[in-house]
């Protein structure tokens, strides 16, 4: 490389060092997209996603249907123009009925993985910078959480909150099931944002920060806090994709968000019982579900190789 | 080594009670389905009811059915099924061999088509193959599998029909035709569409796990090394490489085997199997709470128990690790 330069002109030799000389300054944002555009997949994963999200949010004006109207002379159709997904045995239109859905089951995988991600980054904050007892005391707790079958206590407990209709729920409520899942996704987080503190409170800009009269409140929050964010943007970006499955799974077995209000997961159940004369009742909810898990899977690919620290410049 | 073991066993005891402490309460608190169906009797009167709850134990302290739960399980008795009326252990005998007939096979099934296509794809990285194959894992780690399921009973149940018989090409639940004799055509037959369901999504994970270590591996010195010598392709990937890159596999094995007590909640329930993973949801639903108790417990026992197996074979084949 060097030998190149010196053959070169000198104002081609100093065109080819500014550029990363700006790049020097450039923000954390622009670096990120920087090299998350260079992964095909993330990008187009991206793209999906969006356009599900924006037609799950215009829904009303997408489709000309209501979601639990029920019109008996459209029973069970098969796909056609007028009903691109097909009816159900009520003569629901089901890509009304897909795109509603998914503003449930969207909304509670996002609630969820916030409330995961909350939980799980105070958890592992604490242990990683106070480390002795309280570390132990709360690893101990993460170990205990992760020895319980995950699916098993997450059947019990929705079943649990909604027939006790604790914290006064009503039962067709989705806050039960968004805090069941968000109180059983927050251990991997907790064990990665440990993991960052336990390494960066040894670093000189914590010391320096400490030296200058820092509180631990303010150290852990404005000098660790920022240099962990990455693994855990990358994580929770993960973990949406795997609630959305959770929470279809819960609702697909009975357990999660009760007819008539549609999620794809209780869709896929109704579907269940008709698939040997409707199979489309079945299959749309579930395609749904699997492209857009996908799409996150590769977004979050995508972030995962774009926040990579070992990137140069 | 011993002294680690027996520190380990140790510690699962704590482990142990806290769990059963906090899955006794949760179960507890479940509406018994059947005092439900009771109450809705009219032939029963109230003062029949008081007696039944007072019978079957319900309005007892909470703090006390514990302790009488944790005195009678350490004596081998997991009490009884509030529904069926018969011990848990009963249950549980009919339900685990099925469950594991169906895991273990799903299991080895997997192992099978993963180990090769890992290699495979890891040998020729960034090939046609290998973008198939990782592209393939990418889809079985994001497709909900109780659709995949739904999907297999569609085409291979509903549609494709078995062109000599006109009956479906394979059945769509259960483990055998019922009243017909014992053979094992038969029962492989049934085995078919759930197996393929859990080897699916499986092969994906093995698959991209035996493909990384692999490429780990493959760029380390003993492998330059290994060639430098001579030797042939063959013997450099399965005897120097493969054993190597095999090791993180252990760790994800010990967790899925751990795994299979609970059985396929979702394969059981698609394909009516009557395991361990049905029986949960079934109880789940009816709140009786002895079954959800036995069958939680005895999976959190696997767990640790699988833990400690992988770090100890862990330890065994690769004599770099020590345990203190």
């Amino acid at each position: 490389m060097a030998s190149q330069a010196e053959t070169r002109p000198p104002a081609a030799v100093a065109a080819s060092l500014a550029p990363p000389q700006a790049r020097e300054y450039e923000g954390m944002l622009s670096m990120t997209w920087r090299h998350f555009r260079r992964h095909k997949m993330a990008v187009a994963g991206l793209v999906v996603l969006a356009l599900i999200i924006l037609m799950i949010v215009f829904a009303p004006l997408i489709t000309p249907y209501d979601p639990n109207a029920s019109n008996l002379k459209d029973q069970l159709q098969g796909p056609s123009i007028s009903h691109i997904f097909g009816t159900n045995q009520l003569g629901q239109d089901l890509f009304t009925r897909v795109l509603y859905g998914g503003r449930i089951s969207l909304t509670i995988a996002a609630a969820a993985v916030l409330l995961a991600i909350v939980i799980g980054t105070l958890v592992g904050a604490i242990a990683g910078y106070y480390s002795g007892i309280t570390d132990n005391l709360l690893m101990r707790a993460t170990d205990t959480m992760l020895a319980i079958p995950r699916l098993l206590i997450l059947i019990l407990l929705t079943q649990l909150l909604r027939d006790r209709q604790l914290l006064g729920m009503k039962s067709g409520s989705i806050v039960p099931i968004i805090l069941v899942i968000g109180l059983l996704s927050w251990m991997g987080v907790a064990r990665l944002v440990r993991a960052q503190f336990l390494s960066l409170k040894e670093k000189e800009f914590t010391e320096a920060a400490r030296s200058s009269g820092a509180g631990s409140g303010r150290i852990i929050i404005r000098h660790l806090l920022p240099n962990a964010i990455s693994p855990v943007i990358v994580a929770a970006s993960l973990a949406v994709a795997a609630a959305i499955i959770t929470e279809s799974g819960l609702s697909y077995l009975g357990f999660g968000v009760q007819p008539p209000t549609a999620t794809w997961g209780n869709m896929l159940k109704d579907g269940q019982s008709q698939m040997t004369y409707a199979p489309w009742v079945a299959v749309f909810p579930g395609l749904m579900i699997f492209i857009t898990v996908i799409a996150i899977n590769y977004i979050g690919d995508g972030l995962r190789d774009a926040l990579d620290p070992r990137h140069v410049n | 080594m011993t002294r680690y073991v027996i520190r380990r066993l140790l510690e699962a005891i704590p482990l142990l009670l806290i769990i059963s402490i906090l899955v006794f309460a949760m179960t507890n608190a479940l509406p018994s389905g059947l005092m439900g169906a009771y109450e809705s009797n009219p032939n029963i009167t109230k003062e029949d009811l008081v007696r039944l709850q007072e019978q079957l134990g319900l309005n007892t302290p909470v703090h006390i059915k514990y302790m009488n739960w944790l005195n009678n399980v350490l004596h081998g008795d997991l009490g009884y099924s509030l529904v069926e009326r018969r011990p848990v252990v009963d249950m549980i005998k009919e339900r685990l061999p099925n469950t594991l007939y169906l895991g273990f096979t799903a299991f080895i099934v997997s192992l099978l088509i993963a180990i090769p296509l890992g290699i495979l794809a890891a040998k020729k990285q960034y090939s046609i193959f290998d973008h198939i194959a990782t592209t393939f894992a990418f889809m079985g780690q994001s497709i909900p599998i109780f659709w995949l399921g739904l999907l297999l009973i569609i085409v291979f149940n509903v549609y494709i029909k078995n062109p000599f018989t006109g009956k479906p090409l394979f059945p769509g639940g259960g483990m055998y035709t019922i009243g017909a004799p014992f053979s094992i055509p038969d029962r492989l037959w049934y085995l078919v569409l759930p197996v393929t369901m859990l080897a699916l999504v499986q092969v994906a994970v093995y698959m991209r796990y035996l493909r990384s270590s692999m490429l780990d591996v493959i760029h380390q010195d003993y492998i330059r090394t290994a060639r430098a010598k001579g030797l042939r392709e063959n013997v450099v990937t399965n005897r120097h490489a493969l054993k190597n890159a095999l090791l993180p596999l252990v760790t994800i094995i010990g967790l899925e085997i751990s795994a299979l007590v609970v059985g396929a909640v979702f394969t059981e329930t698609i394909f009516s199997w009557p395991g361990m993973g049905r029986l949960f949801v079934n109880s789940a639903a009816l709140g009786d709470y002895n079954v959800l108790m036995a069958i939680i417990m005895l999976s959190a026992i696997f767990v640790i128990a699988f833990n400690l197996i992988t770090d100890i074979t862990y330890a065994f084949l690769d004599p770099r690790i020590q345990y203190q």
